[in-house]
């Protein structure tokens, strides 16, 4: 008897615990809820990579390459905690498609996120200011340093790879830029007026090199030369060849929610599960008294439970998975409900309160483990074939049947058999009885 | 047991509800939304008080909107379903929503879905649909899987699909009516919902019949003779309460997610109260009551 209340103690203090973990972590905001872009606000965008003229076998390096490259530029943009992704999507017609997912929180301007994306690759050639020191070239610092020269990335024909052997260093990769006519003309200028200036070549705002002109170059092609690897050379040659990126990509979904429509979501989710843990505990009270009053027990670790899973696997939070969660609240008690019916029918059989918990447990568990099962057959094939959308109530769903299932079961037996109710008064009949009359 | 006794009763309004769902399926349809369909979706709201539709619709007009349907939301928001957005029309759409210059319009929500996603969202909610379905049709049959006497196993498991049937149909045709009338559509949530019913409510009548299986072995067991009809009613009294518990547990959250919940789920929310209730339903006034008619015309055909 004593262990099993030490248990029960155990359990209390562990719940209590976990409470105050997931509570400061809140209040000091260093582990918060991760929150899907329905409840943050922000833009998520959906492409569809356009793969007609890629080899099979290079199809996931594309995409890999194409992820970085957007990436770089989602970055570039200053979003934080941005999401890019690559996605298989079989259409179970024998086809299937490549998709790039891109999440970008707080951006509430769909027209500007897809410019973002969309954009080609801007290649820029600047000269820097008289008097400026070359070694300060990061981003922020391009437009104090540099000013725009005279040819711009619309002249040129074409970019190449090729390897320099220079006197000491062997065979370093470099990419050779062509110039088209008005190009090499406008370029000729340029070099012969500016010898000895530093020359920098942009893209997308980054310097990717800076050399100093020695000479005027009158055959329009000018070397960059930074430290490529010869794949960045390589990728380099591509990008300013074939435009922005490695794969052309289609949009074929955007959503965007308002920060305040993802507030007032929060808010709205908060409060429904609040009133919703009220009505279900105060029914449990009212009709079950003090098996109900442990139920309410169990409950709260339950919800404490799924609060801590929530922050440590972490789930994404969307305004599905709030609903999935407040209806899991409504069934973990279904476990107590059928324990409770079964315990007030042996109780009926005469059989003492300790002899009622045991036997009404024992026999509410098949029931209890059915119902379960085929609530989580739902759950899994939710999540095996559902959206984004759907994969977050299904998660939530499916883990809040497992998890009520722990402690319905097992802390409100702890606690039950901790009490410890040997007496047949009428005062345990009254406390394990219910609303309605025995038959 | 009042219930198995005045079966005709309950047998009537049951066929009236499938009656009436199947009439508003037919009649209303199912209005497919955004996620089968593609297309766009546009909550515009004014902080001062929302333009006049008429207004709106001009300045939709002229900017080259068609097939559109405009509808007020809350006290200060337009809810626009549109096809899919040129880029034009996506940068312009500020301006376009804000015919009054004076009070522009805030976008709350911008979600567009391509034709192709609609597509095959369609084909997985079908596939979600006839896998849940299968896998609910395996659990049945494993849970009737022993053999009992009087009534054969597979008469259990198909009146409990059967009551599986009606718990789909009335929810959906409840939709097809709230689409008539408030314009509801049908959405990947929805389809969620349903298979979320589905896997929920088919456990209550598998707890009636195994009662009425496990008080029809005592019976036996013991050499004690009851009418069929008498078991199946003291079975339906020893679980009732429990059903109606468990449920109204479910429904009391459902309600309050319902009323005081975020807007996007609300709909959602009410699927699933209704699909609750109508399972609940089934499972005391028409599963039992099913049971013991098959029972009984099987019976006097016999004879």
């Amino acid at each position: 008897m004593w262990q099993k209340r030490a248990i029960a103690l155990v359990i209390l203090v562990v719940g209590a615990g976990i409470g105050w973990y997931v509570y400061s972590s809140q209040v000091d905001a260093s582990r918060p809820f991760k929150l899907g872009l329905d409840l943050s606000g922000g833009t998520q965008l959906v492409y569809r990579a356009k793969l007609d003229a890629i080899k099979g076998s290079d199809v996931a390096d594309s995409m890999a390459s194409l992820r970085d490259t957007i990436e770089r530029r989602v970055n570039l943009f200053g979003v934080s905690e941005p999401i890019v992704q690559t996605e298989h999507a079989g259409t179970f017609a024998g086809t299937s498609e490549e998709r790039l997912l891109v999440e970008l929180p707080g951006v509430t301007d769909t027209q500007k996120a897809i410019a973002l994306i969309g954009q080609t690759p801007v290649l820029e050639f600047r000269m820097l200011k008289e008097g400026a020191e070359t070694s300060a070239t990061a981003s922020s610092t391009v437009n104090e340093l540099f000013e725009p020269a005279a040819i711009t990335g619309k002249d040129l024909k074409s970019a190449e790879l090729q390897f320099q052997g220079g006197a000491g260093q062997l065979n370093e990769p470099v990419v050779v830029l062509h110039f088209n006519a008005e190009g090499a003309r406008i370029f000729a200028e340029l070099t012969k007026n500016n010898v000895g200036r530093t020359f920098g070549m942009f893209l997308d705002g980054v310097a990717i090199s800076t050399p100093v002109i020695r000479e005027a170059i009158p055959d329009g092609t000018a070397v960059i030369s930074g430290s490529f690897t010869p794949a960045e050379a390589k990728e380099l040659a591509r990008n300013l060849n074939y435009g922005a990126l490695p794969v052309p990509i289609e949009l074929i979904s955007t959503q965007t929610v308002s920060g305040t429509l993802g507030e007032k979501a929060v808010q709205d989710g908060i409060m429904a599960g609040v009133w919703g843990v009220g009505a279900v505990i105060l029914f449990m009270l009212l009709w079950y008294r003090l098996p109900g009053l442990l139920a309410a027990v169990a409950l709260t670790l339950y919800i404490v439970a799924m609060l801590a899973l929530f922050q440590l696997i972490p789930v994404t939070l969307t305004a599905a998975g709030i609903a999935a969660f407040i209806l899991s609240i409504g069934m973990a008690v279904d476990a107590n409900v059928l324990i409770f019916e079964r315990m007030k029918e042996e109780l009926r059989g005469g059989k003492s309160a300790a002899d009622a918990i045991r036997d009404g447990f024992a026999r509410a568990w098949p029931s209890i483990r059915d119902s379960n099962i085929s609530s989580m057959i739902t759950a899994v094939i939710l999540f095996w074939f559902g959206t984004s959308l759907i994969k977050g109530f299904a998660l939530v769903f499916g883990l809040g049947v497992l998890v009520s299932m722990l402690t319905a079961i097992s802390v409100s037996r702890t606690f039950l058999l901790a009490l410890d109710m040997q007496a047949k008064g009428g005062f345990t009949r009254f406390l394990f009885g219910s609303g309605t009359s025995s038959t | 047991m009042f219930i198995v006794k005045h079966r005709n009763v309950f047998f009537t309004i049951s066929a009236l509800a499938t009656l009436a769902a199947i009439v508003s399926i037919a009649v209303f349809g199912l209005k497919l939304g955004l996620d089968f369909t593609g297309g766009t979706l546009i909550q515009a709201t004014y902080a001062g008080g929302r333009p006049a539709p008429e207004a709106l619709t001009r300045s939709l007009d002229a900017a080259g909107f068609s097939g559109y349907s405009l509808r007020e939301a809350n006290t200060e928001d337009y809810i626009l379903r549109a096809g899919n957005l040129t880029p034009e029309l996506r940068e312009n759409l500020p301006s376009i929503l804000s015919p009054e210059g004076s009070n522009p319009a805030a976008i709350g929500q911008l979600t567009e879905v391509g034709p192709t996603i609609g597509l095959e969202l369609r084909n997985k909610a079908l596939i979600a649909l006839g896998l849940v379905l299968l896998c609910i049709l395996l659990f049945i049959a494993f849970a009737f899987r022993k053999v009992s006497q009087p009534v054969s196993s597979w008469r259990y498991g198909l009146i409990a699909l059967l009551t599986l049937c009606f718990d789909v149909i009335v929810p959906v045709g409840f939709f097809a009516f709230l689409g008539y009338a408030v314009g509801i559509q049908v959405d990947a949530l929805f389809v969620t919902a349903v298979l979320t019913i589905l896997g929920y409510s088919v456990h209550d009548t598998i707890v009636v019949f195994d009662r009425t299986r496990e008080n029809l072995r005592i019976n036996h067991d013991r050499n004690r003779k009851e009418p069929f009809e008498e078991v199946a009613g003291r079975s339906l009294n020893q679980t009732f309460v429990r059903s109606i518990n468990t449920s109204l547990t479910t429904a009391l959250v459902l309600t309050v997610l319902f009323v005081l919940g975020p807007e996007s789920t609300k709909y959602f929310a009410l699927t699933l109260l209704v699909g609750i209730i109508t399972g609940t339903y089934s499972s005391i006034f028409l599963a039992t009551p099913l049971l013991v008619a098959v029972e009984k015309w099987r019976k006097n055909r016999k004879k």
